[in-house]
């Protein structure tokens, strides 16, 4: 298919927040001070009305994000994805990765 | 798991170098500097120069899978940085001046030898002390270089109070168990989770006084039990603010900080009074159960809620989800340490595990040794120390677990003490002439009272200060400052439990140099007896150790035959089995061969044999009119992913980007009542001395507490004093007290002290406000409004 469009899959319920997606991002893209290819977001930590607490990560990938063209071209993965260190990034056509949503809190980002 | 992406293994080759374009990569082990507790698998590729260009995450590896942290992705960065040390250089002007003359390795050598031999000379080697901080690659090099080289017993953590880093654990641990355990997360073997046969998600795992996320301590990799946790997995958080993996468990318990043996007594009142405990492990394996049984009525969940500040009824639930669940596991972490009691609340939390039977059981806490059962450690090189040496260790006299072995370091305490005074525990001379430190920061980072140790530094004729950057410790302090290999540029091995790695040299820095390197320089000189002759090169002494502790294969072996890493067998039961005694018979190396619940040792000693709780020696019980003036409970060293201590705070580093000052945080009515907001700076303040940080308004801690991050200093700011890179301005180690330890010698208060709050406003924010200005420019200690006195004290309540 001619216009197969990629993207991110992620599972945040377990998005730690750790920062590596980010600082592999920066370090591939050689980025300055500044300038992010994907950014962690915060929800929380929130009292739920229910007495529960949220408090939750999604990383989400910028305008500056190619998803790491160069790397996929030579066979690798997306830098972030590589080295996601709760494992939770999935790199893929859009149609694959709607296929591995499989549980709540995941999010499909496309490019 | 399903959904994960496969890596090209094609790009990967199990060969230890290969290309890919212009770059030559190097399949090897990170090892700090810069440090952390861990030793994950990963690829540099660097330049035809050797320059470090950029690092990725082994795929092959079973320990790190792949990942990595962002302080190794941001490493070219690091080891590339102007900033780094590059020469061996000397003191030229007096201390804090920040001037010095370079000089050649030769030269700094022969002034080494020169000052050892006038010391041994005259007050014996173990006026020479050795230093240690925590998570770099040294502490196998320091421990062989003292014993060896100097002839010099003590080896220390760098004035940490109360030795408060893991040793409390682990000592007890010998005592009660004869081994020490850490959580299973299928660690321990190349095949991991469900991949391994023998292992068992925990249904339960405690996560104690620690965030492992971030802080990967003790050879744990954190994400482990966000791997578990998809594996169904449930959490219990023991911890005064809610962390991210907090948020996700099944019970937080936000406890006051200093109160975790309490709480231990009360789990243990719950699940021994509703008889949830493994009788057959009781019976067969463990010894003074009916002690214990009759200790913990002391602690009835009622009084235990009282003293925590926790619900009762949580405290009940969650005994009984951990006693219930099969297996549960408990991962510990450094609050356990630091509070006085620190041995204690290792007791009670051992005393959880042991009456669940979650010993040595898949999924459970597991014992482990080091692997291939090389001594890397502390005990490195001991069979070269001078007889009649080890007694002479300061604290050895008046601490049983040191005096009996069950830890190789001496009492950071009484070393600061010796300094100050010329005298050992006993009153009896013991003067204090060298000091050797290898990695520690302390006036930054790990030394309480931080202005007392940089004054009683004052007294040591010669410091040799082994680093990587010009730290504000080596600018105070420092006579001789060397330069020091990082990661990339070391051949080395990696053990801290399993597996062995390789770490295999592929770049170098100007004249920095591999401390195995600068111990082996200095011993073919000054002690060629204690040296094999071949024994030259830090790839030598790899060779070298592991032939003596009959390792059957070789560096080069571990490197090109095994892709780099080696995993002993590993053994569930091993007391079952008979694997825990040397004699081989079946229970735990202990002196009744059972898990102690009672320690027989500390009976003979004269201690309490059982966990008790008590107070914080300031709390808002234990000092109730300083808590009337002090109104906070404060807790330190919150984590951060951009920080490992005090290191990665160059302004140039990705992790500054991302967290360019200290934070602390507090409730947001609090903040509101005092006048603070988001962002703002503020002055913390105790009857010792005070600090300031930044406000993060943080509705999950109790109001009645605050808690700081530490280690921070401003690499930014000049060196020289009265600057010193601003070093005390932010340091909570100010609030903090030395010598004040639990009975074992182990434990200090220092995540569990008192303080106020207050905004810094510019009348209360001059430069003689500053308490790196008050320091090194007045002599003083730090003081703010609270204080009347110039010389503040911990005991200023008396």
């Amino acid at each position: 298919m001619a216009d197969t469009r990629y993207g991110l899959l992620i599972d945040y319920e377990y998005c730690s927040g750790c920062h590596a997606c980010e600082v592999a991002c920066k370090m591939e893209h050689n980025m300055p001070t500044g300038d992010f290819g994907i950014k962690i977001l915060q929800d929380g930590p929130r009292e739920n009305s229910n007495g529960r607490w949220e408090y939750e990560h999604i990383p989400v990938p910028t305008s500056l994000c190619d998803l790491c063209a160069e790397r996929v071209a030579i066979g690798k993965l997306p830098t972030c994805v590589h080295h996601c260190q709760a494992g939770v990034m999935v790199y893929g056509t859009l149609e694959e990765l709607a296929k591995k949503v499989c549980k709540p809190k995941m999010v499909i980002f496309s490019r | 798991m399903e959904y994960n992406n496969k890596y090209n293994m094609d790009l990967y080759p199990e060969t230890l170098h290969w290309k890919e374009g212009d770059l030559n990569a190097t399949r090897t082990t990170m090892w700090s500097g810069p440090g952390c507790h861990e030793g994950c698998q990963i690829i540099f590729y660097t330049d035809d120069d050797g320059k470090l260009v950029k690092v990725e995450g082994d795929p092959n590896s079973p320990f790190s899978q792949g990942r990595l942290c962002m302080r190794c992705l941001e490493l070219p960065q690091v080891v590339n940085s102007e900033r780094r040390l590059k020469y061996p250089m000397k003191r030229a002007g007096e201390r804090g001046e920040d001037k010095w003359e370079r000089i050649s390795w030769d030269e700094a050598y022969d002034m080494i030898i020169e000052k050892v031999r006038e010391y041994q000379a005259k007050d014996g080697a173990e006026s020479i002390v050795s230093m240690i901080g925590t998570g770099r690659n040294v502490s196998q090099v320091i421990a062989h270089n003292a014993y060896a080289n100097f002839g010099a017993p003590d080896l220390t953590l760098c004035f940490l109070s109360g030795d408060s880093c893991m040793l409390p654990r682990t000592a007890l641990c010998y005592v009660v168990m004869g081994n020490q355990w850490v959580a299973d997360m299928s660690q321990f073997r190349p095949t991991r989770y469900e991949d391994d046969p023998d292992w068992r998600p925990p249904e339960c795992i405690v996560i104690w006084g620690t965030n492992p996320v971030i802080n990967n301590a003790d050879a744990f990799l954190g994400h482990w039990i966000v791997e578990a946790m998809k594996r169904g997995s449930e959490l219990i958080a023991i911890d005064p603010k809610l962390t991210w993996i907090a948020s996700k468990a099944k019970y937080w318990i936000r406890l006051r900080p200093g109160t975790d043996a309490a709480l231990a007594l009360g789990m243990l009142n719950v699940i021994i009074n509703e008889d949830l405990v493994d009788h057959e492990f009781i019976e067969y394996w463990t010894y003074g159960y009916e002690q214990l049984k009759e200790r913990v009525q002391e602690y009835p969940t009622d009084k235990v809620a009282e003293i925590c500040w926790v619900d009762e009824q949580l405290i009940i639930d969650a005994a009984r989800f951990y006693a219930n669940a099969k297996p549960s596991t408990i991962q510990w972490g450094l609050a356990v340490d630091m509070s006085k009691i620190g041995t204690v609340t290792a007791h009670a939390i051992a005393c959880l595990a042991g009456v669940t039977g979650n010993i040595d059981n898949p999924g459970g806490n597991i014992l482990i040794d080091q692997a291939s059962g090389l001594e890397f450690g502390y005990n490195s090189g001991i069979e070269y120390l001078p007889e009649g040496q080890v007694e002479k260790r300061l604290g050895n006299s008046k601490y049983n677990l040191k005096k009996y072995g069950f830890t190789a370091s001496s009492q950071s305490d009484t070393i600061l003490q010796a300094i100050e005074t010329g005298l050992d525990e006993n009153g009896n001379p013991r003067p204090i002439n060298m000091l050797w430190i290898q990695s520690s920061n302390p006036i930054t980072n790990m030394g309480q009272d931080a202005p007392r140790v940089y004054r009683a530094m004052k007294n040591v004729p010669f410091i040799v200060v082994i680093d990587l950057f010009k730290t504000p410790y080596a600018v105070a302090c420092a006579d001789l400052l060397l330069p020091c290999a990082m990661s990339h540029e070391r051949d080395c091995i990696r053990i801290w439990f399993d597996p062995m790695r390789s770490q295999t040299k592929c770049s170098s820095y100007y004249e920095a140099k591999e401390d195995e390197q600068i111990m082996l320089d200095l011993g073919h000189k000054i002690a060629p007896q204690n040296w094999p002759d071949w024994v030259r090169t830090p790839r030598d002494y790899m060779n070298w150790r592991m032939q003596v502790f009959n390792v059957d294969f070789t560096m080069e072996d571990l490197e090109n035959k095994m892709g780099g890493m080696h995993y002993s067998p590993f053994h569930y039961y091993k007391y079952k089995e008979g694997l825990l005694r040397p004699d081989g018979s079946p229970g735990f190396m202990t002196p009744t061969g059972r898990y102690e619940f009672f320690i027989t040792l500390y009976y003979q000693w004269g201690d309490d044999p059982l966990p008790y709780y008590e107070e914080p020696p300031t709390s808002p019980y234990s000092t109730p009119e300083l808590y009337k003036k002090y109104p906070f409970v404060l807790t330190t060293g919150i984590r951060s992913f951009e920080f490992f201590h005090s290191e990665h705070r160059q302004p140039e580093l990705i992790s500054r980007e991302l967290h360019p000052v200290p934070r602390f945080v507090l409730h947001p009515d609090v903040a509101a009542e005092l006048g603070i907001c988001e962002g703002q700076w503020c002055w913390i303040e105790n009857q010792m001395g005070k600090m300031k940080q930044t406000a993060h308004l943080d509705p999950t801690v109790d109001k009645r507490v605050i808690a700081t991050e530490h280690g921070w200093w401003f690499p930014e700011k000049e060196a020289a004093e009265p600057d010193l890179f601003g070093v005390f301005d932010c340091n909570p180690n100010n609030l903090i007290p030395q010598c004040e330890n639990g009975a074992s010698g182990y434990g200090a208060p220092i995540k569990c002290g008192l303080c106020t709050v207050y905004p810094v406003t510019p009348e209360n924010d001059r430069l003689e406000d500053q308490p790196t200005y008050q320091v090194t420019a007045v002599d003083g200690y730090t003081h703010g409004p609270t204080h009347k006195s110039d010389r503040p004290s911990f005991y200023d309540w008396d």
